[in-house]
């Protein structure tokens, strides 16, 4: 079929200019994510893996239960977690994993992270401002649908191989859910608690800090627990790019047609799945 | 400016217009265009319409009126929750509307404080924290504001649920918590929104009675809108109704009742049980002759009653305290044989009440004699007027209570 509009093309040179008249931008945010990657994963890989093990158990409980942690009830809702994670946790370590399982778990914080320092402000900026709204809303619908892989090509291209365009193409992927459930959670605040702190008097300010962020709070953290999801299921996807950690393992897996590989690392990105998701779900649920 | 000290609130020519062309609006309106034309023309509605209205010091001025008067957008006027599109809201001589951001904070933080129909309370903050909200926003410091919102939440009875949250109460004590929230801020006016219209109609009329008992101690300025005329005539010193954005008539329930100013009014509180509103003081001729008891003589009594054209009259001793009536026949008897004296003839056994008496409190002193009731000054028992039974009944029976029509019956017989 003849092509009427070369559109890639446009697009291509845009992406060069970018790349060319910011590429001082680009080797310094590579430079600040990998600084960032290789602390948070020193950090994880210096920690004893029984140590490690308490901290996700501690967080887990309390996470769950609450104040009601030293109580009987607590211990009987918080109980099936805790096995969870003790089995899980142990079995990726013994299948040899847990360095990759590390790598992995810092790729998830850190882009995660990024997708909510960007995400949460995005959320209240299009809750409270319906012109930004109309322009936010698009862009999310683009960066969701547009399939992962093709964020990928000029992620390269700006940062070479690696963490960084990994976790660029990520953060992409996993943005629009923490600002569209921050906007969801601040617009369904009720409209008669917002009143009375205007008329008690409250600044903008005081009505977005004690009254909305804290009433869309559930909201919000359910953000938080999508856009985790969605980074842990984009690490394969960031693994082609030269991210390192499980989701290479699953790749070398794919590629060596190696089952047994492919099955162990795949069971690990699981685990590490249902454990930070009950973690930020529980978190979410409160009260 | 000067203005007299009782008033608190003025308000002046508010206006109130939704909607984009408000200007245009505005402009008709002003040249007395129809509500349905400005909406038709310019797509703008208009909530109030002119309204102009005073609120004095330590009164319930009631705004009552149904759905879609305007009722909850003037309210918010006051405190500029509704930013007026003309007209000027003056809080104790000074203009709010002119007022600047910070200003119309420290207004709202340290001058009105108000109560919602949905409560608006803050369901991950505890009753205190709630109570404290107010003095939370404006800095007071934490050990302060507590004190005050124990204070507070004691005053409307909720000593010891300081800890719980919202969600583990009623509505009714919910309500307490708005509205130990907006007492806790000691503005010296609440606005109160429909405050009890959530409440089932039990807990509401305990609420309504809590508030004027509170009211008696705190001395507020309280402007509370409803859209229950009941709960107007129970609750209001004063009550202004309004319709479609402008204000019908604003008087004491009793005024309104006696004297409605429009067809509206009259059609709405045509429903209202006037035996508990109408006072004796509505229902009395005023100024009737009186007789001295150390002056007047059995012929003088006479002159009088043939010139007035009745059977007996009122008589007041030395200090003119109402002591009782003379009749015609026993004043006669009296003249026959020669007395100088209206003492033997007099009969003090007979009922008075003070003003304020309702026609249901004066209904079980009607009896068989036919006298009438004498009102009287409640300190130096002078006498105002004269309730005769028949306007009593009158009164009482335009609603067919059969306990009243029994009374009458028993009344023909004797």
């Amino acid at each position: 079929m003849e092509r009427i509009i070369d559109l890639g093309k446009y697009i291509e040179i845009g992406i060069n200019a970018l790349e060319e008249n910011f590429s001082f931008l680009w080797s310094a945010m590579d430079e600040g994510i990998t600084w960032i990657v290789d602390s948070i994963n020193s950090l994880l890989l210096g920690t004893p893996f029984i140590v490690f093990l308490i901290i996700v158990i501690l967080l887990a409980y309390y996470a769950k239960t609450g104040n009601k942690m030293f109580k009987k009830e607590g211990i009987k809702e918080g109980i099936g977690l805790v096995l969870f994670i003790v089995i899980g946790l142990s079995l990726i370590y013994a299948m040899g994993y847990w360095e990759d399982a590390m790598h992995t778990t810092t790729l998830v914080l850190v882009s995660t992270f990024i997708a909510l320092v960007l995400g949460i402000p995005l959320g209240i900026l299009s809750a409270k401002n319906k012109t930004a709204d109309v322009i936010i809303k698009p862009i999310l619908d683009f960066m969701q649908t547009m399939p992962a892989f093709v964020y990928l090509i000029p992620a390269i291209f700006f940062f070479s191989v690696g963490n960084t365009p990994g976790i660029v193409a990520t953060v992409i992927f996993s943005l629009p859910p923490a600002v569209r459930l921050t906007s969801l959670g601040i617009k369904n605040v009720p409209e008669d608690v917002v009143e009375a702190g205007r008329a008690y008097g409250a600044t903008g300010k005081q009505i977005l800090r004690k009254i909305e962020l804290p009433l869309a709070m559930p909201t919000i953290l359910t953000g938080v627990n999508q856009a985790i999801l969605l980074a842990l299921s984009m690490v394969v996807i960031a693994s082609m790019v030269g991210a390192k950690g499980l989701g290479s393992i699953v790749y070398q897996g794919i590629q060596q047609n190696d089952v047994a590989k492919g099955f162990e690392s795949g069971l690990g990105i699981v685990i590490l799945a249902i454990i930070l998701d009950r973690i930020t779900q529980s978190f979410a649920n409160r009260r | 400016m000067i203005e007299s000290n009782s008033v608190k609130l003025r308000v002046e020519d508010l206006t109130l217009i939704f909607g984009k062309r408000k200007k245009e609006a505005l402009e008709m309106l002003m040249q007395g265009a129809s509500k349905a034309k400005i909406l038709e023309q310019t797509k703008c509605a208009v909530g109030i319409n002119r309204a102009s209205f005073e609120v004095y010091e330590g009164e319930i001025f009631v705004v009552m009126g149904l759905s879609g008067s305007g009722k909850s957008s003037l309210i918010r006027c006051l405190n500029r929750l509704n930013e007026p599109t003309s007209g000027k809201v003056f809080f104790k001589g000074e203009d709010i509307t002119g007022e600047s951001n910070n200003e119309l904070l420290h207004t709202r933080r340290f001058e009105m404080s108000m109560v919602f129909q949905k409560f608006g309370l803050l369901p991950h903050k505890t009753i205190l924290e709630n109570a404290a909200f107010g003095l939370e926003i404006r800095g007071d410091d934490k050990i302060e504001r507590e004190k005050k919102a124990l204070d507070a939440l004691e005053t409307v009875g909720l000593k010891g649920y300081e800890d719980l949250y919202p969600s583990a109460m009623s509505g009714g004590m919910q309500q307490r918590v708005g509205l130990a929230r907006a007492l806790a801020n000691d503005t010296e006016v609440l606005l109160m929104d429909e405050a009890f219209s959530a409440l089932d109609p039990l807990i509401k009329s305990d609420m309504q009675d809590e508030l004027l008992q509170i009211q008696k101690k705190v001395q507020k300025t309280i402007v509370f809108i409803t859209h229950d005329l009941d709960e107007a005539i129970k609750l209001g010193d004063r009550i202004m109704i309004m319709k479609d954005g402008i204000i019908e008539q604003i008087g004491t329930a009793e005024e309104i009742l006696t004297n409605p100013a429009s067809d509206y009014v009259s059609a709405f509180v045509e429903k209202v049980d006037r035996k508990t509103i109408i006072t004796a003081e509505s229902l009395m001729f005023t100024k009737p002759s009186i007789l001295r008891l150390d002056k007047d003589g059995p012929m003088r009594a006479i002159r009088k009653m043939r010139e007035q054209g009745v059977k007996f009259l009122p008589v007041e001793d030395e200090q003119r305290a109402f002591v009782g009536y003379v009749w015609l026949r026993d004043v006669l008897d009296l003249a026959d044989n020669k007395e100088k004296s209206l003492d033997k003839a007099l009969k003090t056994e007979v009922p008075s009440v003070y003003k304020e008496y309702t026609v249901e409190e004066m209904l079980p002193l009607i009896s068989g004699n036919n006298y009438p009731l004498a009102v009287v000054e409640k300190d130096n028992g002078r006498l105002l007027g004269l309730v005769t039974q028949t306007s009593l009944i009158i009164e009482a029976t335009r609603f067919g209570d059969e306990e009243v029509k029994h009374l009458i019956r028993k009344a023909n017989d004797i």
